[in-house]
């Protein structure tokens, strides 16, 4: 029988290695696996490189685990915000690498890994600093970037509904990235608010098919960013 | 010879706003940036249904939610709580972005640091060394959308114009800017520059072209 479904965040994290890239869902801290990125302090993997919209505000969820000194490298489309004052020092003091990308250029790249897509063109940011040293091309008429798949070791999403085959759906304005990057990651894991029978998701509402989903693990949450 | 400032009075943000919306038509879908583009939601009559897309994934984003209506994963692109319209969707970042790059969205209101005559538009980054860069869905917005508009203070607040022959700061997308929504006018961005459509009552075209550092073209 098919149980993604493990009890523990420990268990669900096993296995990260040092080095890891780490795709992290969330649109600030909705759709954010907070347990998750707890668990992945907890476990220890350090000289990350974390894919995620965000940097993290506050001393919590992700600004835990750039302060908690594991990430190397943030590859994010909008590290600055009212609070992001982990963020903000790290950088400054030049302790953290940050490669800043196009919020829709960092979704389709997320896609594109997870389709087996290598490398996409995009008219996204032709002709401004963001495209300085990449590849372009004119196709009829008109200026595009070369764009590379970027894949994750480990995607660590959030999602409301699962079953244990791991499809799942997702709450509101919280789906955001975790359906791309539960694509894109090697081994994908999900913090969900609920874990149902086998065939009580109705399949025309699956979002995320279980083919995409490795480890689920069930968290109580009743505010984005548990 | 000078104008009684005092006499004028430039358009408040909520003012700027509700100039934008009015020519917004029902049916369109429409991307409002952060800042006074946001307003514009608010300022468009609850009879015209023009379809709001927000780039976490929403299409029908409504206004926020009533005391006790919070759903605190329901939120738009500026981490606000908001709601969602009979008729709203859902959906993930690769499908919001294939919206936006796709050419889908009909229109996106954006504000700017400055726009140059030729349509390129500066509004993601100063050159402030200090401050990290971050981009968010600008770039996406500026060169998917099927029309860009900016709403912007025609001045910054040191008295200079965000209209410009060139800008220096750093470019968002190339030559995308179609219409200016400012304080004190509504320029269309041509093939010949700047043309004026409409003035704050009280000032004149000369005074206009005197606040601007960019040449303009009467065409009110």
């Amino acid at each position: 029988m098919i149980n993604k479904q493990v009890a523990t965040i420990a268990a669900a994290l096993e296995g990260v290695q040092d080095g890891a890239t780490v795709l992290v869902g969330g649109f600030g801290s909705v759709g954010q696996p907070n347990a998750l990125i707890e668990g992945l302090i907890e476990q220890g993997a350090r000289n990350l490189t974390v894919v995620a919209n965000n940097a993290g505000t506050g001393h919590v969820g992700l600004a835990k685990l750039l302060a908690a000194d594991r990430v190397r490298r943030i590859i994010c489309s909008f590290p600055r915000s009212s609070g992001s004052v982990v963020f903000e020092e790290l950088f400054t003091a030049g302790k953290l690498e940050l490669e800043i990308v196009p919020q829709g250029t960092l979704a389709e790249r997320l896609r594109a890994a997870g389709a087996g897509i290598p490398a996409f063109y995009t008219p996204t940011a032709a002709g401004t600093k963001l495209a300085e040293g990449k590849e372009t091309r004119e196709i009829d008429g008109r200026l595009y970037v070369l764009e590379k798949a970027l894949p994750g070791d480990l995607a660590i999403i959030e999602a409301r509904r699962a079953d244990r085959w791991g499809n799942l759906t997702y709450r509101a304005s919280g789906r955001n990235f975790n359906p791309v990057m539960a694509m894109a990651g090697k081994c994908t894991v999900v913090q969900v608010q609920e874990v149902l029978p086998l065939g009580d998701l109705d399949p025309e509402i699956v979002v995320t098919p279980g083919i995409f989903v490795d480890r689920i693990v069930q968290i109580d949450a009743t505010q984005p960013g548990q | 010879m000078a104008s009684t400032d005092s006499n004028l009075r430039p358009l408040s943000r909520m003012e700027m706003a509700a100039r934008v919306a009015r020519d917004i038509p029902e049916g369109w879908y429409v991307n409002l940036g952060i800042g006074v583009p946001t307003l514009i939601a608010d300022a468009i009559p609850a009879e015209r249904e023009v379809i709001l897309h927000s780039e976490n994934g929403l299409l029908g984003m409504g206004p926020a939610p009533a005391a006790g209506e919070e759903d605190p994963w329901l939120i738009n692109a500026g981490k606000q709580l908001v709601t969602l319209r009979p008729g709203g969707s859902f959906f993930h970042h690769a499908d919001s972005f294939a919206m936006i790059r796709g050419g889908h969205i009909d229109l996106c209101v954006l504000g700017a640091f400055e726009v140059a005559r030729n349509g390129d538009l500066a509004n993601w980054a100063t050159s402030a060394a200090d401050a990290a860069p971050a981009v968010g869905g600008a770039m996406d917005l500026a060169a998917g959308a099927k029309r860009i508009w900016v709403v912007m203070e025609h001045l910054t607040k040191d008295g200079k114009s965000r209209l410009v022959e060139n800008c220096s700061y750093p470019l968002t997308a190339l030559g995308v800017v179609e219409r200016v929504y400012t304080n004190l006018a509504v320029l269309n961005v041509t093939q010949a520059g700047f043309v004026v459509r409409e003035i704050i009552p009280g000032m004149s075209f000369a005074e206009l072209q005197e606040k601007t550092a960019a040449p303009l073209i009467a065409g009110m």
